[in-house]
């Protein structure tokens, strides 16, 4: 097997909080190969979003990562210093925000903003960047590239917004690109171009990607590796295909379960009972013992070790073969 | 119907797009502010075209005399015609008052980009310098600095540096607080783009827009300090002329002659008004979408 692009370890990210340490992001692992796709599920304040924010050293102030190992292209980021990670920003590793609105400048011309990051980090002359960024909306799928890259991000919908993002982010030859719920603010249609155009350029271009969403469906349809994360630890890793199939986490189990099948409407939209634990006093043992269906005596007392299965697969879950026959008993639902 | 539709959605687009052309002629204050400083301007830039007499020139015979042909707004104790010295007065005051609106612009919106942004020890220092010259009174601070650094302009450039950045740092403080938490920033960053690059390319473009708007009542605020600094004699020197000395000149026969003071500050009110109005306007007009 060739050398992961991305390769985190027992990742650790906590909050200094009045109240107390909170911890956001408790132990993460997980690697992306060279041009792979690795989808991160999890319900909001799961983590996700602070662990993508931690590999690129761009937590908030109060947060800081205090123990794990982030190695992008062989470089460890957490020890790195900040020009080191500056580099590595851009270059290696870009990111594409949820809100496409918010994340592109509002008074500065979208081909100014796409021609950016040639300009100043690749060093290309004013003339180049144009072309390179004219190019870069080809690629994207911004019709009509020169009448657009003079429009302002108010200007274009919020399809076109994204594509924009997308551009930026592809702008320097990035290797990975870190995706925070790129399609959570578009409408559905929309949201289906923006998720194929993003498999072309992963095909096309060879970049890895990190896709952080909470919808099952957009995972299946875009990654081939998924990692869910509950209360800031991941609980299931594997491929797509099998993790999706037969979940061997009772979280998994409740999240694909509560995917709305059209085909056997039941009125009720099945959901899994109780509410996220409060990450400043997770609870003892298991995280999500509280709300499972399978709880044992056992899953309350010590933290639960990520459990290696076969089929590179690994499950915080103790009783992940219960979970795994009520996936087999009543096949869960995946769109996509 | 849809074909309308269309047309309303395009046309919107235009508006957008070409948003300050399009929109300027419809903000009243703006065209009532343009307007007004725009003529002074041209008066004062015009100033040997509509005046016969050197502003200087003194006539001893014709002291104190009443409007006529050749001195239509009177002359005054010196036989000094009114109106040249009231034209030639707005080009000082205009551009001393501008000049002196430039630097500390440019100080206080550079330092409260950099505190706001990077917060830590920087900002605490900002802040308490900021709180020290706040704790005085505006004018008491501007007079007391030019009567330490002696009269004359370029003590009226210092004073109202050393004192105006604050206001301008407070502003471009507050708002980058808010927008360095906005997405771009962090986009910006995760671009690994520069902080020098992100303050000026990203930051600065989106907050400018208070400070500007803030300069152009800032700019009658000085034009008052210079003239009260004239009127107290630690303004700009005679013989050029000054409207804040050509009030104080005047006040002696203020029971005879009201007219001497009357007309300066009758100018000074409507300059700042034209002022006031095209911060207004500006304000509008400049408001993000």
């Amino acid at each position: 097997m060739t050398e992961p692009l991305l390769r985190v370890e027992g990742l650790r990210v906590e909050f200094n909080l009045a109240r107390g340490v909170l911890r956001a992001v408790d132990g993460a692992s997980f690697e992306v190969q060279p041009g792979e796709a690795l989808g991160i599920v999890g319900e909001s304040g799961s983590g996700k979003t602070m662990a993508l924010r931690a590999l690129v050293g761009l937590l908030p102030p109060a947060a800081s990562v205090t123990a794990g190992t982030v190695e992008i292209d062989g470089v460890d980021v957490t020890v790195a210093s900040e020009v080191r990670r500056r580099e590595l920003r851009g270059r290696t590793v870009s990111m594409i925000f949820q809100e496409p609105m918010t994340a592109l400048n509002p008074v500065m011309r979208v081909g100014r903003q796409i021609a950016e990051m040639p300009l100043v980090r690749l060093g290309l002359s004013r003339r180049e960047a144009r072309d390179r960024a004219l190019e870069l909306m080809r690629l994207v799928g911004i019709p009509d590239p020169k009448r657009r890259s003079l429009a302002y991000p108010h200007e274009l919908s919020g399809g076109m917004r994204q594509r924009v993002m997308i551009a930026i982010a592809l702008s320097a030859d990035p290797k990975l690109i870190l995706c925070d719920e790129p399609t959570t603010a578009l409408d559905v249609t929309i949201q289906d171009q923006i998720l194929k155009l993003l498999g072309t350029l992963q095909r096309d271009l060879g970049v890895s990607l990190v896709f952080v969403s909470h919808d099952l469906a957009v995972i299946a349809q875009t990654c081939t590796r998924v990692a869910v994360m509950y209360a800031g630890q991941v609980v299931e890793t594997g491929t797509v295909d099998a993790v999706f199939r037969e979940p061997r986490h009772p979280y998994t189990l409740g999240l694909l379960r509560s995917v709305p099948d059209f085909d056997s409407v039941r009125g009720r939209l099945s959901s899994i009972p109780g509410s996220p634990p409060d990450l400043a006093l997770p609870p003892a043992g298991c995280r999500f013992h509280p709300r499972c269906p399978f709880v044992q005596d056992d899953c309350v007392g010590a933290p639960i070790p990520l459990i290696e299965l076969a089929g590179e697969r690994a499950t915080r879950c103790l009783y992940h073969e219960r979970c795994a026959e009520d996936a087999r008993r009543e096949p869960v639902v995946a769109r996509g | 119907m849809a074909v309308a539709a269309e047309a309303v959605v395009e046309a919107q687009f235009v508006e957008h797009r070409r948003g300050f052309r399009r929109r300027w002629y419809r903000t009243p204050s703006f065209v009532a502010g343009v307007s007004i400083l725009g003529l002074i301007v041209l008066g004062a830039l015009a100033a040997p075209l509509i005046t016969q007499h050197n502003p200087t020139d003194q006539d001893l015979l014709h002291t104190l005399a009443g409007p006529s042909r050749s001195h239509w707004l009177c002359t005054d104790d010196l036989g000094r015609d009114v109106w040249s010295r009231l034209v030639y007065g707005a080009r000082t005051d205009l551009r001393v008052a501008f000049l002196a609106v430039v630097f500390p612009f440019t100080i206080g919106t550079v330092l409260g980009l950099v505190s706001g942004y990077y917060g830590g020890w920087i900002d605490t220092t900002t802040n308490w310098l900021v709180n020290v010259v706040v704790a005085f009174p505006f004018f008491v601070l501007i007079i007391a600095l030019v009567f330490v650094l002696g009269p004359g302009t370029r003590s009226i450039y210092i004073a109202i540096t050393l004192v105006g950045w604050v206001s301008y740092t407070r502003i471009i403080r507050g708002e980058v607080l808010v927008a360095k938490r906005r997405e771009y920033v962090l986009a910006a960053r995760a671009a690994g783009l520069s902080d020098r690059r992100i303050l000026s390319r990203h930051l600065l473009p989106n907050v400018v827009t208070q400070a500007i708007v803030f300069a152009c009542s800032d700019v009658v605020l000085d034009i008052l300090a210079i003239v009260t600094l004239g009127y107290l004699g630690l303004g700009v020197q005679p013989p050029t002329p000054d409207w804040g000395r050509m009030a104080a000149d005047g006040q002696t026969f203020l029971t005879t002659h009201w007219e001497l003071s009357t007309i300066p500050g009758i100018a000074i009110i409507i300059t700042a008004l034209g002022l006031s109005l095209l911060a207004d306007g500006l304000a509008d007009l400049l408001r993000p979408e």
